[in-house]
């Protein structure tokens, strides 16, 4: 293997200083408007290797749907270098469209008042797809999606869930490498989220199809990725892997003890009470640290009946994270 | 191109799931034809050969207004323009931009279609009232059934021109942020410059000359000529060349403003 076919391998998806300013015209008066630079995306570099599942998070307006408009060539960078398996997106975009899907999950790119079938026979021409390659794709989406009985429905008439997973299927018949993913679970019930997850899980695992989630539902990040990148601002202010978060965020987990009666706080290395409740009691300790050596020590000196380990809102972490980036700003 | 024909067949199968609005199309062009022969029949009585049309003449080319003032879209962009300025305005375009297609040969597909359903779907029947409740100057004998390809062919080119027109207007919708105002010119421009109203060969002097060479006309007052006979041989070229070449100009704008709507767009709508 070469260099140049290594570095394909390990930076599939490359972006170096990459920004993009917006000029938003403000009306001042009478006929008198005021320019007004936007710098949706200010300077964000990371690598993506092949065969990642990466989460890419930020508040609204942070700056995410920017990037993977970036991503898809949609929108031409003010600024910086794109490379999308060794393709700049906005120069080549009808050739990068072929290798990558994409997913808005507040848009659809499915023939609203024509049945879902006919969309994807669409999709069956748009990508120039091999009828063998063609059918086989469309009959394993519709068996992991669950998509039998609604082929024939028109889209209008699908639930959001139902259209979901039916655009995320129009989004992988033509076999692409990656997959940007924008709010993929918006508005899904528990159950649709629960299966579309598993469906990309899969997909990552058996197709080793490079994954981009843009979410708000931080459940998604928990159960699908690794690594997180967080951007607010335009800026990256994270990269790394989900436990690195809480260590940021200096978050903690919560130990509920039940003792056998009322006590005062109890006294453990390593923890402190946050809350007591009669014989129950709140111990807050770093989310970093192993809870046994917790359990072991109240188990041993206090009368315990029962005991459960609470994780940290990461929520809540990056919720910190944003107010002390706001501090020092 | 494969591509393109399956757009345009599955825009025609879309609209044809609309049963109720094409009905009350039907419903409103037939009133609306009735109206204007009426109209027109008055004026030709005090005006006989109003515009070089006798009267069964100016009768027919009401009901040919009527066929195709969806398929045209002589009155607004037949649904094609307002969809595309509102996915514009709420950045469903974004969509259509990443997909590995033309975005104005995608939407010239789309419109293809729905137009070839508006002429089947919308135009025959008030087409036929007319011929029954009017004395009609329809191509019957041996001699002119040539006219009827000759129509549609012109029709088609008509299509192709109203597609272009509402095409500008629509991607006009990328720099202003409410298109409504560029929306309603181009409709009053549309049902004045086409003919709709009264036949453009009716205006003397210099509007008259105005209004003939602009490429409204190519969506009404050439295929309306085409169809009664107006234009044969080398006349019938030269009407096609006009609408041809307002096609090709239009086009040509659209792609430049498409380029231009490309580089500076804001995907509205995160």
């Amino acid at each position: 293997m070469t260099d140049r076919e290594t570095d394909a391998v390990s930076d599939f998806i490359e972006l170096e200083d990459v920004r993009k300013v917006f000029d938003v015209r403000r009306k001042k008066g009478f006929l008198r408007r005021e320019r007004h630079e936007v710098r949706a995306v200010d300077g964000i570099s990371f690598t993506v290797p092949r065969g990642e599942i990466v989460g890419y998070i930020g508040p609204n307006g942070a700056g995410k749907s920017t990037t993977i408009k970036m991503l898809t060539g949609i929108l031409t960078p003010s600024g910086g270098r794109i490379r999308v398996a060794g393709i700049e997106p906005s120069r080549e975009r009808t050739k990068l469209a072929h290798r990558i899907g994409v997913v808005f999950g507040q848009r659809t790119t499915l023939w609203w008042d024509l049945p879902l079938i006919d969309s994807y026979k669409l999709a069956h021409r748009m990508y120039r797809i091999p009828d063998a390659r063609f059918r086989e794709n469309l009959d394993r989406c519709v068996e992991l999606l669950d998509l039998a009985d609604l082929l024939a429905v028109p889209v209008r008439q699908l639930s959001l869930g139902q259209r979901m997973r039916g655009d995320i299927a129009a989004a992988l018949l033509h076999d692409p490498e990656v997959l940007y993913l924008d709010e993929p679970t918006i508005g899904l019930d528990v159950v649709s989220k629960a299966r579309v997850r598993e469906f990309l899980r899969d997909l990552n695992a058996t197709a080793g199809t490079t994954v981009l989630l843009t979410t708000h539902d931080l459940q998604d990040i928990e159960q699908l990725c690794k690594r997180v990148m967080v951007i607010d601002h335009g800026r990256l202010m994270y990269d790394g892997a989900l436990a690195g978060l809480h260590e940021i965020g200096e978050s903690e987990r919560t130990l509920v003890v039940d003792l056998e009666r009322e006590l005062p706080p109890l006294d453990i290395t390593g923890a402190r009470v946050l809350r007591v409740e009669g014989p129950r009691q709140w111990l807050a300790f770093p989310a970093t640290a192993s809870a046994a050596p917790l359990v072991t020590e109240v188990a041993s000196s206090y009368p315990l009946v029962d005991l459960s380990v609470r994780e940290p809102d990461i929520e809540a972490v990056i919720a910190k994270m944003y107010a002390d980036r706001a501090e020092l700003g | 191109m494969r591509l393109y024909a399956a757009v345009a067949a599955g825009s025609f199968r879309r609209h044809a799931t609309y049963r109720v609005a094409t009905a009350a199309g039907v419903f409103t062009n037939t009133v609306f034809g009735f109206v204007l022969a009426f109209t027109f029949n008055a004026l030709w009585d005090e005006r006989p050969n109003l515009g070089g049309y006798d009267k069964p003449e100016a009768l027919t080319y009401v009901w040919i207004g009527q066929a195709l003032l969806a398929t045209c879209g002589l009155m607004g962009g037949g649904g094609f323009a307002e969809e595309l300025i509102e996915r514009i305005k709420t950045g469903d375009v974004a969509v259509d931009l990443y997909r590995p297609a033309d975005l104005q040969l995608w939407w010239l597909a789309t419109d293809l279609g729905r137009a070839a359903f508006e002429l089947a779907g919308r135009g025959i029947v008030p087409m036929a009232v007319g011929a029954l409740a009017f004395d009609l100057a329809l191509p019957g004998a041996s001699g002119d059934l040539w006219r009827w390809p000759a129509f549609l062919g012109s029709v088609a080119l008509g299509v192709v021109v109203g597609f272009a027109i509402w095409f500008l207007v629509s991607l006009s919708a990328f720099w202003l942020m409410d298109g409504a105002g560029v929306v309603q010119v181009a409709w009053l421009c549309g049902l004045f410059f086409s003919g709709m109203l009264l036949p453009l060969t009716v205006f003397p002097g210099a509007l008259g000359e105005v209004a003939r060479v602009l490429p409204w006309a190519s969506m009404l007052q050439v295929p309306a000529d085409v169809f009664l006979g107006k234009y044969t041989g080398w006349g019938l070229a030269k009407a096609y060349g006009f609408q041809a070449g307002w096609a090709v100009v239009l086009l040509a704008a659209g792609r430049v403003l498409q380029l231009a709507a490309r580089r500076r767009v804001v995907v509205q709508g995160g």
